[in-house]
């Protein structure tokens, strides 16, 4: 179990990163030019409601203070209101979470599902006309621009054939996995086309390896070689690249909830900066940089789970 | 030991093809293995050694490798280099086991041993998971491995160099294999824990009456362990018998230069003993007997006809036409 | 040999003799010119809007049909392809040059100026790109100028890690070494010898962080926070079409092709230089 010690000791390591979050966010919205407790509150509002904004955020103090305003009411969970929802923010980004962790969660099932039987046919049969076509396919699948997937998906699967909806969320359970299918699939095919690349390199080296002759010295068929000594062993850089393009699927799901309308984070975002609902914007993408490294740091543990000679 | 062969390698040969050329790696190598024998394969690296062992397996690292001809005949008459993919699987582990050189990479990092071994198990036994796992033990504790119950579920990486290397043995044992072929299990181990690994492996060949293949470079440990001898040289067997006839009274110029630079050797010198130039690449073999760049008792036959495989003794072979400590006969 | 798996050491073979570096060149090349020679190629002005020939299917007065207001498509796409390329080199450059000297400040001189370096770095990597981005553009306005702005701030720390890392590497080698005990100077030394070396692996980056750019840039288009309307944009145009899929669909799907072979030119290009050079991604 020591090797899950960095567990308890890597949170405290997140600080800088989480701080340096703090401070980009706080200068970016602070540089919009023009009063801060204007810009915030949005042209239409009242003398004492800025007063209570610039109370509650220092804004007539100097700049430093105005940070340690800004992380204190940050540890309160007061990111500030939205002009638009006239709420607060942290509980209007809370009501959008779920369609965008079901977006993203389902889009990593889909790549994998999409990207572990590809890799394996190319690299099993490599230089064949199979392996040529899935190189040819996912090389030019990372050119695909996410939003245009989506369109000619929609094109094909909602106007064409019916199949799913063309936009919304749905309220049931059903509801909401037949709406949330074409999005996953596009995000989950543009994300397919990176790991098919890269876990079909990474099964062709694993397929020479030592550990794989040695499997097929001991008598296994190929079969079991390839899907239990090969693919696991494969699986394990993967994982890492999977966490690395967190920030890339985020961003993806920004753009694929606008052309779905899905009323999701990304969706917020994209409002927040079309209506200068500033505090919206800045709580959003607070929001979305720790989550990214909260994904990053369960990376980590699941690493370690699944390769037994990583130590952290 | 007994006299039937459970092992008959005949006239092996192995081509490298790449570029539309084709070069001869391994060139028509023959030996016998009994049952009980621990046969060691001399030579440096580079000599094909490794790669017969492998091509007799049927595991060339690369589809540009291929067999070109000879037979690998098991003691039920099959012929491995003939037998479907279906067949080669009971073969492999289930007959004819097989170790390396280095046990880190040649387990899988990310499963337990203990899986590893159960997983050969049951497939070569088609037994339940429970039985399997018994078994598994059992072969770790007679490897030598303290603690098998906590130690199955061990990985790789958590072993030391020598207990990693008992691990692959177990691996390579798991499905009672007549033969073991051992890549150099010791190469990369010091020299106490090599000392342990060559007992345990006789131990196995006198408990179990495995038939063993010891790949080395080391004269020494042939020495040790070794009841016969192959000697290789770019790709071809140059001499072959018993191990006291080979090392006592090496016939081969090759292995007689092998003998001397081992230190302490007889008629040593104190002096570090090499053999002058450099073995031959597979490109570039030098025609007629490979070794005559670098003998010194080469002559105009020796670079114009290769010389061959011919008993010198009862049981001792040798592959020179001017044989050390024999009187040179003209050949017609 | 039948026994394993017919794995070979050689890198795969593309089909016949075309390599992906020939190919992605003449991709890129032909998007040049066209780009180059847009005023010729063009049968009609881009943003000249005809309403006698609204919504009007492919054919041959127009080969890729007409959107919403008459405007020619296949003018519009070949116009674009100005604009796009645009975006794809300077959304490129920028975090190159910013990317690059600030990597091998942080590399060369190691200790603290590498630690706050680091430390930058892991912050800005932490945000979602284009989130980030995103963000900048709220502050200073949407437009390909603030497109750049944002690409340069948040583009930098690929290029910095990529040149860091090359440094450490290079730092220690027997060059360096040889360098630095003949009496040369840090900068010298810095930017004769190393950056050289190290400067290698970020041009075959470049080329696949041409693609991400473009995409980005189209995206950001399409959202409507960059190249803004009428001017003919791919992004843009997609976003113009999509209201029009079910009885106009040519207006969004040549746009869309004409980004995937673009991304595919730089994708190759990537690949091929990769392979020429030795350097992995």
């Amino acid at each position: 179990m020591s090797r899950y010690r960095f567990v308890l000791y890597r949170p405290f390591q997140l600080i800088p990163v989480l701080i340096g979050i703090s401070i980009i966010t706080f200068v970016l919205i602070r540089s919009i030019p023009g009063d801060p407790a204007r810009v915030l509150l949005g042209p239409r509002t009242t003398e004492s409601a800025l007063a209570r904004v610039r109370e509650q955020f220092g804004l007539d103090e100097p700049l430093w203070l105005q940070y340690f305003y800004f992380v204190k009411n940050l540890f309160k969970g007061e990111l500030g209101k939205s002009i638009l929802y006239k709420v607060d923010v942290l509980k209007l980004i809370a009501t959008r979470i779920e369609p965008t962790l079901v977006l993203v969660i389902g889009s990593v099932l889909l790549a994998l599902l999409i990207a572990t039987p590809m890799a394996a046919i190319a690299a099993r049969r490599r230089g064949s006309w199979a392996d040529h076509l899935i190189r040819i396919i996912s090389t030019a699948g990372l050119g695909f621009p996410a939003f245009w997937l989506a369109i000619m998906l929609i094109l094909l699967f909602s106007v064409q054939l019916g199949w799913f909806p063309v936009t919304g969320y749905g309220r049931t359970f059903w509801e909401k996995v037949h709406h949330m299918t074409l999005p996953c699939l596009t995000t989950g095919l543009a994300l397919a086309a990176v790991l098919t690349r890269n876990l079909r390199a990474s099964i062709l080296a694993e397929l020479q390896s030592d550990q794989a002759t040695a499997a097929r010295a001991r008598g296994l068929p190929e079969n079991v070689v390839f899907w239990r000594h090969v693919v696991p062993n494969s699986l394990v850089p993967t994982v890492n690249l999977l966490a690395v393009n967190i920030g890339w699927l985020i961003s993806g799901s920004v753009v694929i909830e606008t052309v779905f309308a899905i009323p999701g984070m990304g969706q917020l975002l994209i409002r927040g900066i079309f209506t200068r609902d500033y505090m919206v914007v800045q709580g959003v993408a607070m929001v979305f940089a720790c989550a990214t490294v909260l994904v990053n740091f369960l990376a980590d543990i699941l690493t370690v789970t699944i390769d037994p000679r990583v130590k952290l | 030991m007994t006299d039937a062969p459970i092992l008959t390698v005949n006239n092996l040969s192995v081509a490298y093809e790449g570029g539309g050329t084709s070069h001869t790696i391994i060139d028509g190598v023959s030996f016998t293995l009994r049952r009980g024998e621990i046969l060691g394969i001399v030579g440096e690296s580079g000599s094909g050694k490794s790669m017969t062992c492998r091509a007799l397996m049927r595991l060339l690292p690369s589809s540009r490798l291929r067999v070109t001809g000879g037979s690998v005949w098991l003691e039920d008459g099959r012929d491995v280099l003939s037998l479907s993919q279906g067949e080669l699987t009971q073969v492999r582990g289930r007959r004819i086991g097989m170790i390396f050189q280095n046990p880190a990479s040649h387990l899988d990092p990310v499963m337990s041993i203990g899986r590893q071994i159960a997983e050969s198990i049951r497939h070569h036994r088609k037994i339940g998971r429970k039985e399997a796992w018994a078994r598994m033990l059992d072969i770790l504790r007679q490897v030598g491995i303290p603690d098998p119950e906590s130690r199955a579920n061990a990985y790789t990486h958590e072993f030391s160099g020598g207990m990693r290397q008992r691990a692959m043995i177990a691996v390579a044992l798991a499905c009672d294999p007549d033969i073991l072929i051992a890549d150099e299990p010791t190469t990369a181990l010091d020299v106490t824990v090599q000392a342990q690994i060559l007992r345990l492996l006789q131990q196995l060949r006198d408990e179990r009456g495995l038939s063993i293949i010891f790949i080395t470079h080391d004269l020494g440990v042939v020495y040790q362990l070794c009841d016969t001898v192959a000697v290789m040289y770019a790709g071809r067997l140059c001499e072959y018998g018993a191990m006291h006839e080979v090392i006592h009274r090496p016939r081969h110029h090759y292995t007689a230069g092998l003998v001397a630079c081992q230190p302490g050797s007889e008629g040593g010198t104190g002096r570090v003993h090499t053999i002058p130039g450099q073995p031959p690449s597979p490109g570039d073999m030098p025609p007629g007997c490979r070794f005559h760049p670098r003998c010194g008792a080469a002559d105009a036959l020796c670079a114009a006809r290769q010389p061959p495989l011919r008993e010198t003794h009862e049981g001792h072979a040798c592959a020179c036409h001017h044989p050390v400590g024999i009187e040179a006969e003209a050949e017609a | 040999m039948s026994g394993t798996r017919a794995i070979s050491a050689r890198r795969i073979r593309w089909p016949g003799t075309v390599t992906p570096l020939v190919l992605g060149a003449a991709i890129l090349l032909t998007w040049l010119l066209i780009a180059l020679f847009a005023p010729l190629l063009a049968p009609y002005d881009p943003i000249y809007q005809d309403a006698a020939v609204r919504l009007q299917p492919p054919s041959w007065a127009h080969p890729l049909g007409t959107d919403n207001f008459g405007r020619d498509i296949l003018s519009r796409v070949i116009w674009a392809a100005r604009i796009d390329l645009q975006i794809a080199v300077f959304g490129v450059v920028f975090p190159f040059v910013i990317g690059t000297v600030a990597g091998s400040i942080s590399g060369f001189f190691g200790g603290w100026v590498d630690t706050i370096f680091m430390r930058v770095i892991d912050v800005v990597l932490a945000f979602p790109f284009l989130v980030l981005m995103l963000a900048i553009i709220t502050i200073t306005g949407p437009g390909l100028g603030s497109f750049y702005i944002a690409m340069a701030l948040v583009g930098w720390v690929s290029y910095a890690r990529l040149i860091r890392a090359q440094f450490l590497v290079l730092k220690n080698s027997d060059f360096a070494m040889a360098a630095v005990s003949l009496g040369y100077s840090n900068s010298r030394v810095m930017f004769r010898h190393i950056m050289p070396n190290a400067i290698l692996s970020s041009v075959v980056f470049s080329m696949s962080d041409a693609v991400l750019v473009l995409l980005n840039g189209a995206a950001i288009s399409y959202l409507g926070l960059g190249v803004q309307p009428p001017v003919a944009e791919w992004g843009i145009m997609i976003a113009e079409g999509q209201g029009f899929i079910t009885s106009a669909w040519w207006i969004t799907t040549f746009p869309g092709i004409a980004i995937v072979t673009l991304a595919m030119g730089f994708s190759l290009l990537a690949d091929g230089l990769g392979e020429a050079l030795g350097v992995r991604e």
